[in-house]
C-alpha cells in the first residue's frame, strides 16, 4: 500500500495541479519550435533545427519522423522522450495494419500517442513525456490533409495551423493573424517559413520543411529552396518597410504643408474671420492623399 | 498438397509457388497467392497449415516493415532469414507452434547478390542455390540438379523453372497453377510463367521506363528529417 503511494510521482497538489505535467509543459516550451500548417490539399511541417556542432553528423539529429507511409510527426521538447514515443507509435502503426489490414487514420494514431502520454501521468514510477507532438498526414482513401497536436498531459486536438515549442505563443498568434483557408502548396510553405522566422533569427539554415501532398507523398525541401523562400519573404518585408517609411514621410510632409497652409490661410484670412473659410483651410486634401499613396 | 520452387541466377532470384488452397484432397481455390513481398527486394513463398501460413506471413511482413521504418533501411536477406528462422524456432518450442514452411528469396542491394533460403517449420535454415518445398521436391530437385549451373542469366533460369513445372505437371497427379516472381536490382517483378516467353513483358517494360515494381511491394518509407 505505502509502496504504491511512494512510487507515485505525479500526484495532485492541494490546489489541483499536477506539477510533473506542468514541468513537462515547461520542457516543451524550452524545446525548439515546430509549426504545422494545413493547406488546401497539402500539409506542411516546419521545424526549427538546432545548428549541429562542427564535428557532428547532422543526419543523426532528427526532429521529424515518419510513423508509416502516410503519417509524419514532429515534436518539441526532450528529444530522448520523443524517440521512445515515436517508436511506440511506429509499432502501433504496423500492429494496426496486422490486425485490421488497414493503415491507421491520423486521428487514430494521434489518439494512441495521446493515450500513451496520458498513461505516463497516471502510472507509478514513471514521469510524463516531456514532449508535445504535431501529427500530420492523410487518411487512407482521403484527400483531406490532417493536422493534430498532442501534449504531455494526453490532450489531443485538431488544428488548421499550429505551433509548439519555443515561443509557440508568438508563432500561434502570428498564424492566427495570417492564416487563410485553402492555401495552395506554395503559400502554405511560405506561411510556415514566415511563422518560423518569427522565432528563428538565423534564417534558412536552421529551418527544415517537409511537405505532404497526398497519401504517402512526402518531400523534404532542399536547403536552397528554403533559402529562396526566406529571401523572398525578406525582400517582401523590406518592400513593406519601405512603403511604410514613404507613407510616414508623406504624412509628415502633408502635415507640414497643412501646418504651413493653415498658417498661410490664417495669415491672410484671419482678418476676414469667415467660418466657411476656416473649413476650407482644414481641408488639406492633397497632402492627405499623398500620405495614403 | 503444394509445391514451391526457388532458383537463383547471376543477378536475380526466381520464386514460384502453386496457387491451390483447400483441405486434404479437396481444392477450394486455384488462384491463391502464396508469395508475399516483404520488402523492396525480399519475398517469400510459404506453405503448410492453412491459417498458420497467412498469419505467420503477415506477422513477418509487418515486422520487416517496422524494421524498415525504424531504421530507414530494409533488413537484408541474410538477416531477414535469420530472424524468420529464429521466430519459427521459438514457435516450435511454444505451446502453439506455427506449421509453416517457406522459401525466402531476396536480392542484396549492397553486394548485388541474389539469396535463397530454405526454411521449414522446425526452424531449419539452409542457404541454397535452388530449392523446393512440398510435393514438387520429389520430382523437381533432380531436374534442377541436372539443369542448374552457376551464373545463369534470366532466360536460362526461367528455362530451368519451366522444366521443373513441366515435370510436376507430368509426374504429379494433382494439377497446379503456378505463380511466379523475379527479384533483381529493380525490385520484385511478376512473371507469367505459363506464357511462351515469360521474360518478354519484363524486358519491354524495363526498356520502356526503368521497370516499375509490379508486385505490390511495400514502398520504402520516405526518409524525412534529413537535410544535408
Amino acid at each position: 500500500m505505502s509502496r504504491s503511494y511512494d512510487r507515485a510521482l505525479t500526484v495532485f497538489s492541494p490546489d489541483g495541479h499536477l506539477f510533473q505535467v506542468e514541468y513537462a509543459l515547461e520542457a516543451v516550451r524550452r524545446g525548439t519550435c515546430a509549426v504545422g500548417v494545413r493547406g488546401k490539399s497539402c500539409v506542411v511541417l516546419g521545424v526549427e533545427k538546432k545548428s549541429t556542432l562542427q564535428l557532428q553528423d547532422p543526419r543523426t539529429v532528427r526532429k521529424v519522423a515518419m510513423l508509416d507511409d502516410h503519417v509524419c510527426v514532429a515534436f518539441a521538447g526532450l528529444t530522448a522522450d520523443g524517440r521512445i514515443l515515436i517508436d511506440k507509435a511506429r509499432v502501433e502503426c504496423q500492429s494496426h495494419r496486422l490486425t485490421v489490414e488497414d493503415p491507421v487514420s491520423i486521428e487514430y494514431i494521434t489518439k494512441h500517442i495521446a493515450g500513451i502520454q496520458q498513461k505516463y501521468t497516471q502510472s507509478g514510477g514513471v514521469r510524463p513525456f516531456g514532449i508535445s507532438t504535431l501529427v500530420v498526414g492523410f487518411d487512407p482513401n482521403d484527400k483531406i490533409p490532417r493536422l493534430y497536436q498532442t501534449e504531455p498531459s494526453g490532450i489531443y486536438s485538431a488544428w488548421k495551423a499550429c505551433a509548439i515549442g519555443r515561443a509557440s505563443k508568438t508563432v500561434r498568434e502570428f498564424l492566427e493573424k495570417n492564416y487563410t483557408e485553402d492555401l495552395p502548396r506554395d503559400e502554405a510553405i511560405k506561411l510556415t517559413v514566415k511563422s518560423l522566422l518569427e522565432v528563428v533569427q538565423t534564417g534558412a539554415k536552421n529551418i527544415e520543411i517537409s511537405v505532404m501532398e497526398s497519401y504517402g507523398v512526402i518531400s523534404n525541401l532542399e536547403q536552397s529552396e528554403i533559402e529562396k523562400i526566406v529571401s523572398q519573404i525578406e525582400s517582401e518585408k523590406e518592400a513593406e518597410a519601405e512603403r511604410k517609411r514613404q507613407r510616414i514621410a508623406a504624412t509628415q510632409a502633408g502635415q507640414a504643408s497643412m501646418a504651413m497652409g493653415s498658417a498661410a490661410v490664417s495669415g491672410t484670412q484671419t482678418p476676414a474671420g469667415g467660418a466657411g473659410d476656416s473649413g476650407e483651410g482644414h481641408a488639406t486634401v492633397p497632402g492627405e492623399e499623398t500620405g495614403v499613396q | 498438397m503444394e509445391c514451391a520452387f526457388g532458383i537463383t541466377g547471376k543477378d536475380y532470384v526466381l520464386l514460384c509457388s502453386d496457387m491451390a488452397a483447400g483441405r486434404s484432397i479437396i481444392r477450394m481455390k486455384s488462384d491463391e497467392n502464396k508469395i508475399k513481398a516483404l520488402g523492396p527486394h525480399l519475398a517469400m513463398a510459404y506453405g503448410g497449415e492453412p491459417g498458420d501460413t497467412n498469419n505467420f506471413a503477415e506477422y513477418v511482413e509487418r515486422n520487416m516493415r517496422l524494421y524498415h521504418i525504424r531504421n530507414h533501411y530494409p533488413l537484408l536477406p541474410a538477416s531477414a532469414s535469420a530472424w524468420i528462422r529464429r521466430t519459427l524456432a521459438e514457435s516450435i518450442r511454444s505451446r502453439n507452434p506455427y506449421a509453416v514452411n517457406l522459401l525466402l528469396a531476396g536480392y542484396d542491394t549492397t553486394t548485388s547478390k541474389p539469396h535463397l533460403y530454405w526454411i521449414d517449420y522446425l526452424g531449419t535454415k539452409a542457404v541454397v542455390p535452388y530449392a523446393a518445398h512440398g510435393m514438387g521436391v520429389y520430382v523437381s530437385l533432380s531436374t534442377m540438379d541436372k539443369w542448374w549451373f552457376n551464373d545463369m542469366n534470366k532466360r536460362e533460369g526461367v528455362e530451368v523453372l519451366k522444366k521443373c513445372i513441366d515435370e510436376v505437371q507430368k509426374r504429379i497427379t494433382v494439377h497446379f497453377n503456378f505463380n511466379c516472381i523475379l527479384i533483381d536490382k529493380d525490385g520484385i517483378h511478376n512473371i507469367n510463367i505459363d506464357s511462351q516467353d515469360p521474360l518478354a513483358e519484363l524486358e519491354s517494360e524495363s526498356k520502356a521506363a526503368s521497370g516499375d515494381i509490379v508486385v505490390d511491394a511495400p514502398n520504402s518509407p520516405l526518409d524525412v528529417g534529413v537535410t544535408a
